[in-house]
């Protein structure tokens, strides 16, 4: 029998769900994650691992900050059931870390000297792409439920499917934002080209060559130029084309 | 593969056809509410969007201001107020109701979707819905081009996108300079001069950079 109730476990889901659609903060999520993770199973502590763009483990959120626990997932950037877990895409439990130092000879002694007996690792995974773990300690020798572990790998799912939205939405934002200044640029470019050509008695395409040769001249970039053709007239008289 | 543009104008078709309405358009805008047709499924829908950007006013800029959708049912009964000098034109136009959809990626805003109608009422539920599905594959479209035109792999996104929708500017720079102006003042006076004789802004603008026309301090 689970140890869960049905009921729990449907609020857990409504609450990640909510979070997904309000304003976002990654690491508030995380957090949540964590803690409910910790919650739902009775571990008694819980922390969420992601591969940086360096391939590295990095810890992102745990359910309890106290350093003894940050420093195990510290470890796990090297060795330790996270790094396996996330190496081979499948849970690893371990019901008696006591007898896992030939296995994880830092990881192992560390965990039980910080008063953990048992560990649980959940693969964050989408397809084929496994971007991190969810860790789950608990303080003595035991087997995880196995009823309890689609339930906790549901959980990592759903915080696999906020960390990768949350991700898509920062590519996007920097896209636009590069679309957004590349046209603010253009636009002034625009502006000072027509106001050149007004001044100098020449085409707009003319003026574009003024613009051109007199940025490359003085090796100066020409947005900075145009911006400072449509805000300060003095410019405009240093631009006259030489002899 | 086909470029930006001719990609745009596709959704504005589908947006016509499906939702269903008369016509559709897309402006990409800037911040500070410059607004640049982008796309428009057809010459009258063209036409009305670039009212908003010879008038300065109307649902796209609100939408793209409030980064939300301006749903317009009855463009007569709740336009006038709102937009007295956008929505005159838009119903000599035939326009008898009006939606806008902003482009939103995360906090960061790219322009809006108008769809246009001939008749009144408000867009079902299902329609609204689509539109919004229809505006975040503009929203695409255009991250698309932007990251192709940055790997160099196609036109520049904007000369594709915004073709000719430039000379505003240059004649905003032409008469900052010869009516001794601000940049703002050069564009009210460019557009009060487009709205007096019932032209659009980008054909004023055009005869401004050809010198086929000088704006002076008295014809507006």
């Amino acid at each position: 029998m689970s140890t869960l109730s049905a009921e729990r476990v449907a609020a857990v889901f409504v609450e990640a769900a909510d979070t997904l659609i309000d304003e976002f903060d990654l690491i508030e999520f995380l957090h949540m994650v964590t803690t409910r993770a910790s919650e739902l199973v009775g571990s008694a502590a819980a922390g969420l691992l992601l591969v940086d763009a360096g391939g590295v483990l990095q810890f992102m959120a745990a359910s309890d900050e106290q350093s003894q626990l940050l420093e195990l997932f510290q470890v796990q950037a090297h060795e330790g059931p996270c790094q396996d877990c996330f190496r081979t895409g499948t849970p690893i439990t371990v019901a008696e870390l006591g007898a896992a130092a030939d296995r994880w000879p830092r990881f192992a002694p560390r965990a039980v000297e910080a008063g953990f007996r048992s560990v649980h690792a959940f693969p964050m995974r989408l397809r084929r792409e496994v971007i991190g773990a969810l860790n789950l300690f608990g303080t003595l020798p035991a087997q995880i439920d196995p009823t309890d572990i689609p339930v906790v790998q549901a959980l990592a799912d759903v915080a696999t499917i906020g960390v990768l939205q949350e991700r898509a939405v920062r590519r996007g934002e920097a896209v636009s934002e590069q679309l957004q200044a590349a046209l603010q640029s253009r636009i002034v470019i625009e502006q000072a080209k027509g106001a050149i050509a007004q001044v100098f008695g020449v085409s707009v395409d003319e003026a574009f060559t003024i613009l051109r040769t007199y940025c490359r001249r003085n090796n100066l970039r020409l947005g900075a130029v145009a911006l400072s053709v449509v805000t300060d007239p003095e410019t405009l008289t240093k631009l006259r084309p030489g002899p | 593969m086909p470029g930006t543009a001719v990609r745009l104008r596709a959704i504005c078709s589908a947006a016509t056809r499906d939702l269903p309405a008369s016509g559709a358009s897309v402006s990409v805008m800037a911040s500070g509410g410059w607004c640049g047709l982008a796309a428009a499924s057809d010459a009258a829908s063209s036409a009305v969007e670039e009212l908003q950007f010879t008038l300065g006013e109307g649902p796209c800029l609100d939408a793209f201001e409030g980064r939300g959708p301006i749903l317009v049912a009855d463009l007569a009964r709740d336009g006038e107020t709102r937009w007295p000098g956008y929505t005159a034109a838009a119903l000599e136009q035939g326009v008898r109701a009006v939606f806008a959809f902003p482009l939103l990626v995360g906090s960061a805003r790219l322009g809006a979707l108008d769809v246009y109608r001939r008749y009144t009422g408000p867009l079902s539920a299902a329609a609204q819905a689509q539109a919004v599905s229809l505006a975040e594959l503009v929203t695409a479209t255009l991250l698309n081009g932007q990251e192709n035109a940055a790997h160099h792999q196609g036109p520049s996104g904007l000369d594709d996108i915004l073709d000719g929708r430039f000379e505003i500017h240059q004649a905003q720079g032409m008469v900052m300079v010869q009516l001794q102006v601000s940049l703002d003042e050069a564009m009210a006076r460019i557009r009060a001069y487009a709205y007096a004789r019932e032209r659009d802004v980008g054909a004023v603008a055009r005869d401004i950079v050809a010198r086929r026309l000088t704006l002076d301090r008295d014809n507006q």
